[in-house]
């Protein structure tokens, strides 16, 4: 390994990648390009869930309830409704993804301190949304009940019971306002770093074959360590240029707060950088073909890194095969880390196991592409 | 087929330096086709060896053998002393190779492009300097030199290859059809390069389907369908041509070429410029019958030396014939 030649190939890379602007494309616009588009459109909260109210008891008792749901911002209130046949033609067509309908003996059931049922109609079509909307009107319906409660002890001169104010009240840790956005953004950047590292490296071997410098290339005394550590250095940077920038966008456009350490970041990406770009050279220089590279490199990368990561489907829901499978996608370690070091603050104390995986990777795709490149024609 | 060349420990006498190039026997086979079969031949020092042959006689997976880009089927080689199947990375030090199709970088400029090769040789600093403006100044590109080499023409292209083949003075330089879709120009100022380099004792291995470029070399080995049909020098080849040849000029030469050819004592009829070659036994017999044959056609006759053309072609003729 001499470092004159390393010198001079990562050199020439780094001309190839400022002169081509497609390489230059595919490196720095389209990351920016992901992170935007998905940091805006890949949010999987709900929120203004559009509701209908058909409040048939129509007293002051409902009218409260409805001001709860009037006030919470998990809802957009529609206008108010009359009959039944009105419900139904609001949630066919899609108006509105929850309606509640008030029974005609809400008011005097609650005075009565009887229990009270109000019901919540919900378009199942899109689960998500109904179970989120049915998990927000419960939250408000019992902030609701337990005021009434209160209200009700206090009239009735008993003393407050604890035990009757008892409600499940889930606390959420980590992600403390549950922003969707919080959770994807640090996947959302392992999903970048895996797509371009792995694309950017797989048209170079291949170039170099199918324009016919890799003959002459070959025929020096320069070796494929040499090789592949020059062509790894300028995408090394690119990379790194290209965290940089998510990690500015993730601090300042979409204020993702950061608990743990920045440098932690940097180092667990760097190794996971390698492994990525290490891929895409290995595809580069099985393949010979750019055409075919980039694909594979597709397909090989960008689907399993979107799909089976854990970035957006949690992984716990995938079928056992599937849950097995995706241990051995390097992103899947990449999203825990970012995660863990973004929304939880770790430190390597607890993610030592997903960096070793890197790290081990990184080093046989590495030792791959070493013995597979061949300074020979065939 | 020439015969064997004395084996490199046969030669080695206290005078005979080893030859720089040695093939025995080389073979290289793709599947079932032979591309390379059986090719025996010994390049000297410091000399100019020209391999002939047409398009697919296995003149490139030859050169590629002895470069040490592609390992040989069967059969044995060596450069510079290195084996080629087990020594190819030594063999690489001591090369120079330009490849059939041009092989810089085309979005780097001509400076960069030396300098990268520079790197790959790992020429130090005040030799790097000294051998980049001896490329530029001799590939004649001094005001080219933060050109993109995509916008040079080919002959400027092939003579910047050369230069960055040869940037660390290498003993030995493989050219493969170095000047194939240059001009006639540019062609003749790359020969003189190669003369230079041969003046300084480098041993230049080269393949051309030119025949003018073939009369260059001080030795060539004519290949056709992977088989080594002829060896010697330019004017050994010619002495040793078997026949005479017959010029015939006349006015419709494809007319008389279908009356002469079924004579008796016309071995080969071609068609040559103008008029005719006929490749005879003796010239002598056969002109009088030439010119009985042919009452109505105003013909000249003479007895010529052979070109290397004619024998080329006559050499490819009792192949595939």
């Amino acid at each position: 390994m001499k470092l004159k030649r390393v010198r001079a190939i990562a050199h020439k890379e780094f001309l190839h990648v400022l002169r081509d602007w497609r390489s230059l494309g595919i490196g720095i616009a389209i990351p920016v390009l992901m992170l935007f588009l998905f940091g805006y459109a890949l949010t999987l909260d709900v929120d203004r869930v559009p509701l209908v109210v058909w409040d048939q008891s129509a007293t002051p008792q409902s009218r409260t309830l409805v001001d709860a749901f009037n006030a919470s911002r998990y809802f957009t209130m529609l206008p108010a409704v009359a009959d039944y046949r009105e419900v139904e033609r609001a949630i066919a067509s899609r108006r509105a993804e929850i309606a509640l309908v008030i029974p005609v003996d809400f008011a005097g059931k609650v005075a009565a301190g009887r229990g009270a049922a109000v019901q919540a109609i919900l378009d199942g079509s899109d689960s998500n949304v109904a179970s989120f909307a049915l998990g927000y009107a419960e939250e408000v319906v019992g902030g609701y009940s337990q005021k009434v409660t209160v209200e009700l002890t206090r009239r009735l001169g008993l003393p407050a019971v604890s035990g009757a104010l008892l409600k499940v009240e889930p606390r959420v840790w980590f992600n403390t306002d549950m922003e969707s956005r919080n959770y994807i953004f640090p996947g959302l950047i392992a999903i970048v770093m895996m797509v371009i590292a792995a694309l950017l490296t797989s048209l170079t071997f291949a170039r170099e074959w199918e324009v016919g410098t890799m003959e002459q290339l070959i025929a020096t005394p320069v070796t494929g360590g040499e090789l592949i550590l020059g062509k790894l250095i300028p995408y090394f940077a690119i990379g790194m240029f290209d965290l940089v920038l998510s990690v500015l966008v993730a601090e300042f456009v979409f204020r993702i707060p950061m608990r743990g350490e920045l440098w932690l970041v940097f180092a667990s990406s760097s190794i996971f950088m390698v492994g990525a770009l290490s891929l895409g050279m290995l595809i580069s220089i099985v393949t010979k073909s750019q055409f075919l590279a980039s694909q594979i490199a597709l397909v090989a990368t960008m689907l399993p890194a979107f799909l089976l990561s854990g970035f957006v489907f949690p992984i716990a829901n995938m079928p056992y095969p599937i849950q097995v499978f995706t241990h051995i996608i390097t992103a899947r370690y990449f999203v825990v880390l970012l995660r863990g070091i973004y929304l939880k603050g770790l430190g390597l104390g607890h993610l030592y196991g997903e960096t070793l995986f890197l790290a081990a990777f990184a080093v046989l795709i590495l030792a791959l592409s070493h013995v597979k490149f061949k300074k020979k024609i065939v | 087929m020439p015969e064997p060349q004395p084996q490199p420990a046969a030669a080695a006498t206290a005078t005979a330096p080893p030859p720089a190039v040695t093939l025995r026997e080389l073979t290289r086979r793709f599947g079932d086709f032979t591309a390379v079969n059986r090719v025996s031949l010994d390049v000297a020092r410091g000399e100019i060896f020209g391999f002939l042959g047409p398009n697919g006689a296995g003149k490139s997976t030859t050169i590629r053998m002895l470069c040490g880009i592609l390992p040989p089927s069967s059969g044995k080689g060596s450069v510079a002393g290195f084996d080629i199947a087990t020594e190819s990375e030594q063999i690489k030090k001591q090369i120079g190779y330009m490849s059939q199709k041009f092989s810089l970088y085309e979005d780097l400029t001509v400076e960069e492009n030396i300098d990268f090769y520079s790197g790959i040789y790992r020429i130090p600093g005040a030799k790097k300097r000294e051998r980049k403006e001896w490329v530029i100044e001799m590939a004649g590109l001094a005001d080219k030199r933060g050109a993109r080499t995509a916008t040079l023409s080919g002959g400027w292209k092939q003579r910047l290859a050369l230069g960055c083949a040869i940037l660390h003075e290498p003993p030995i330089v493989f050219l493969d059809e170095p000047t194939s879709g240059v001009d006639p120009v540019s062609r003749r100022s790359f020969w003189e390069l190669i003369y230079r380099l041969a003046g300084e004792g480098v041993t230049i291995f080269v393949t051309t389907h030119y025949l003018e470029e073939a009369e260059c070399c001080d030795r060539l080995g004519f290949i056709f369908g992977g088989e080594l049909i002829a060896l010697g020098s330019p004017a050994e080849l010619k002495r040793n041509f078997p026949g005479e040849i017959v010029a015939l000029e006349c006015e419709r030469p494809f007319e008389v070429l279908k009356r002469v050819e079924s004579l008796p004592g016309v071995r080969q009829a071609t068609l040559f410029g103008a008029g005719l070659h006929l490749t005879v036994e003796r010239a002598e017999a056969i002109i009088p019958l030439l010119k009985e044959a042919l009452p109505d056609q105003e013909v000249r006759l003479e007895r010529i030396a052979p070109s290397l053309e004619d024998l080329f072609v006559s050499f490819m003729e009792a192949r595939s014939g």
